[in-house]
C-alpha cells in the first residue's frame, strides 16, 4: 500500500526534486542571470547610480516597448542579414581555401603567410576604406563581416582536414581514387568537429564584424541604434540595444550547435 | 619456377631523406612470397616491416632494387591488393556496412545490390551478421577489427597485407582473432603478407615465417612452419608449433641482446 502510493509528504523526496531540477541543462544558468539582473536592480535602486552611467535593469527593459516591435525588428532584421551573408560569405571562401591550403603544399607556403597578415590587420581599422571604396549599401558591410569572421575557418578547417587518419589516405591512394573523393569522402567528413567548433566562433564574430561596419556607416541595424541612442544620451536604450545583440550572438551560437546535433550527430562526443 | 611469385622482393634499399639526416630503413632484402602463401614478418621494432608493405601496396618507390607482383614490377598503388591496418580505422559517421563497402564507394562514387550482398557475405564471414546497420563505435575493438578485415577483402583482392592487425587487442581476443582468419583464408585463399610481433601467432598462422634484422632491416632467416593446414585451436599445441615459437624467440632475442 504504501509500496504503491507515491508519498509526496516526505521531506526527502522533495529535497531531492529541487536537486533535480537545479541540474537540469540551463537552469542554473538562468538562475545566475535572474540573480546577477535582481543584484543589478538593487544596487542601481539603493547605490543612485546615476542612468548615465549604468541604468537599473527596469529603466533598460522599458524603453523595449516605448521603441516598438516594428522599429526592434527592423534593426536586427538588418543586423542580421548583414551578419548572415557576412557568415555565408566566409565559409564559401574559407572551406575552399582550406582544402586548397591541405592539397598543395606550395599554396601552404605562399597563401597562409599573406592570411597571417590579412589576419593581424585590424580589420576595425580598414572598415572605413572598404566603405569608400564599396560605397553604400549591404556590399561594404558583408565584406567587413566576412573579413572578421573567416579566419578562425580557414585555419579550423585546414587543421581538421590535416587531421584525418594517414591509414585512410594510403587507402584512398591504394584504391587509386579520385582526388576529390579523398576530400568529400574523408577529409571534410573527418574535419566537421573541427569546422563546427570554428563556426560557433565564426558566427558571433560575425555579429561583431556587422555592427563594426555599422558604426562606420548606416542608417540601420542594432550597432547603428546604440551609436544613435548614446549620441542622444538615451543610455538605457544604448544598454536595450546591447541585450538584443548579446541575445542574436546567443541564438546564433545554439543555432549553429543545434544544425551540428542535427545533422552531424556522429561528430559531438559521445556520452554514456 | 613454372608461375611467377605472388611477390617478390630483389635486391631491395630503402633509404629515408629525413630533416636530420638519412635514416637506411632496409637493405638488400630479397625474398618471395608464393601464391597463396601465408608470410608471417618477425622483427624488432623499426626494422621497416611497415615500410615493406607500403612498397607491396605500391605506396613507396624503393630506393634501390625492385618488387614485383604477379611478376610485373610495382611502379604506383595497386588495386588488387587489401591492407589491413593496426588500428580499424573505420569511418565513424557510416554504418559498418558502408565501412565494408567504402573502397567500392571510394573507387567509384556508388555502390550496387551486389556490393551490399557482398558485404553482407563478408560480414557473416568474419562473425558479425546482424551488425551491418550499426555504427563503428557500438562495436568493441576486435569487432572493428573483423570490419577493417571484411573491408579489405570487399573488392576480392588477390593479396592481403596486415600490418600487426591485432596488436591493439586483448589477449583472448587476439587468439581467437587469429583462429578466425585460419578459418577465413581456409574457405577463401588469399596471398597474405601478415607483419606481428608476436611468435606464437607466426607460428600458429602463416605457411612461412621471414625473421628481420635490426635497422637497417634485412633478411636475418626464413623457416617454414611444418605443420599442415587445416588447422585449428588444437594446433596451439602441437610440438612443431610450440618449437617453433621458442626458435623464433630465442632468434630476435639474440638478436636484441647483440
Ligand atoms: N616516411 C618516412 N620518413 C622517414 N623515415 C621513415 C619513414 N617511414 C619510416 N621511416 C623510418 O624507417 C624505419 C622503419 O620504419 P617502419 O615503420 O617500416 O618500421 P616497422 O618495422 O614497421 O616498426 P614497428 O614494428 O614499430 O611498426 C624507422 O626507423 C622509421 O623511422
Ligand atoms: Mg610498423
Amino acid at each position: 500500500m504504501s509500496l504503491s502510493m507515491p508519498d509526496f509528504t516526505k521531506p526527502e523526496s522533495k529535497r531531492l526534486d529541487l536537486r533535480r531540477i537545479l541540474a537540469a541543462p540551463g537552469v542554473a544558468a538562468i538562475l545566475t542571470i535572474l540573480g546577477t539582473v535582481a543584484l543589478w536592480e538593487l544596487a542601481a535602486r539603493t547605490l543612485n547610480i546615476p542612468s548615465y552611467l549604468l541604468p537599473a535593469p527596469s529603466a533598460i527593459f522599458s524603453t523595449f516597448p516605448s521603441i516598438g516591435a516594428e522599429r526592434w525588428v527592423g534593426h536586427v532584421w538588418a543586423t542580421l542579414r548583414v551578419a548572415l551573408l557576412g557568415f555565408a560569405l566566409a565559409i564559401a571562401i574559407a572551406i575552399p581555401l582550406a582544402i586548397a591550403l591541405v592539397r598543395s603544399p606550395a599554396l601552404n607556403r605562399t597563401l597562409y603567410p599573406l592570411l597571417v597578415i590579412v589576419q593581424s590587420t585590424p580589420v576595425v581599422a580598414i572598415a572605413p576604406i572598404i566603405i569608400v571604396v564599396l560605397g553604400a549599401g549591404d556590399a561594404p558591410r558583408i565584406v567587413i563581416t566576412t573579413l572578421i569572421c573567416f579566419f578562425p575557418l580557414v585555419v579550423s578547417t585546414a587543421t581538421g582536414l590535416a587531421a584525418t587518419p594517414p591509414e585512410l589516405i594510403e587507402l584512398s591512394r591504394s584504391l587509386r581514387a579520385p582526388a576529390f573523393r579523398e576530400i568529400t569522402q574523408i577529409r571534410l567528413p573527418f574535419a566537421v568537429p573541427y569546422i563546427f567548433s570554428a563556426l560557433k566562433i565564426s558566427v558571433t564574430l560575425a555579429v561583431i564584424g556587422a555592427v563594426v561596419a555599422e558604426f562606420c556607416a548606416s542608417d540601420a541595424g542594432v550597432g547603428y541604434f546604440i551609436q544613435f541612442s548614446t549620441s542622444m544620451f538615451k543610455l538605457p536604450q544604448a544598454w536595450a540595444g546591447l541585450f538584443v545583440l548579446a541575445g542574436m550572438s546567443l541564438a546564433l551560437f545554439q543555432a549553429v550547435s543545434w544544425a551540428q546535433k542535427l545533422l552531424f550527430p556522429w561528430s559531438l562526443p559521445r556520452k554514456r | 619456377m613454372q608461375t611467377p611469385a605472388a611477390i617478390r622482393f630483389d635486391h631491395l634499399g630503402q633509404v629515408f631523406d629525413t630533416g636530420s639526416g638519412r635514416v637506411e630503413a632496409l637493405r638488400n632484402v630479397s625474398f618471395e612470397v608464393a601464391r597463396h602463401e601465408f608470410l608471417a614478418v618477425l622483427g624488432p621494432s623499426g626494422c621497416g616491416k611497415s615500410t615493406l608493405l607500403r612498397m607491396i601496396a605500391g605506396l613507396l618507390e624503393p630506393t634501390s632494387g625492385a618488387v614485383e607482383v604477379f611478376g610485373r614490377r610495382v611502379d604506383g598503388p595497386r588495386e588488387d591488393i587489401g591492407i589491413v591496418f593496426q588500428k580499424p580505422t573505420l569511418l565513424p559517421w557510416a554504418t559498418i556496412e558502408d565501412n565494408v563497402m567504402f573502397p567500392v564507394r571510394h573507387k567509384r562514387g556508388r555502390v550496387g545490390s551486389h556490393d551490399r550482398d557482398r558485404a553482407q557475405e563478408l560480414l557473416r564471414m568474419v562473425g558479425l551478421e546482424g551488425f551491418g546497420k550499426r555504427l563503428p563505435d557500438e562495436l568493441s575493438g576486435g569487432m572493428q577489427q573483423r570490419v577493417g578485415i571484411a573491408r579489405a577483402l570487399h573488392m576480392d583482392p588477390d593479396i592481403l597485407l596486415m600490418d600487426e592487425p591485432f596488436s591493439a587487442l586483448d589477449a583472448l581476443t587476439r587468439e581467437e582473432m587469429g583462429f578466425d582468419l585460419l578459418r577465413i583464408f581456409s574457405e577463401r585463399p588469399k596471398t597474405v603478407v601478415f607483419i606481428t610481433h608476436s611468435v606464437s601467432e607466426a607460428a600458429l598462422l602463416a605457411d612461412r615465417v621471414l625473421v628481420m634484422t635490426g635497422r637497417p632491416g634485412s633478411v636475418l632467416t626464413e623457416l617454414p612452419v611444418p605443420v599442415a593446414r587445416p588447422r585449428g585451436r588444437e594446433t596451439i599445441k602441437d610440438p612443431a608449433v610450440t618449437e617453433l615459437a621458442a626458435h623464433l624467440r630465442d632468434l630476435l632475442l639474440q638478436r636484441d641482446a647483440a
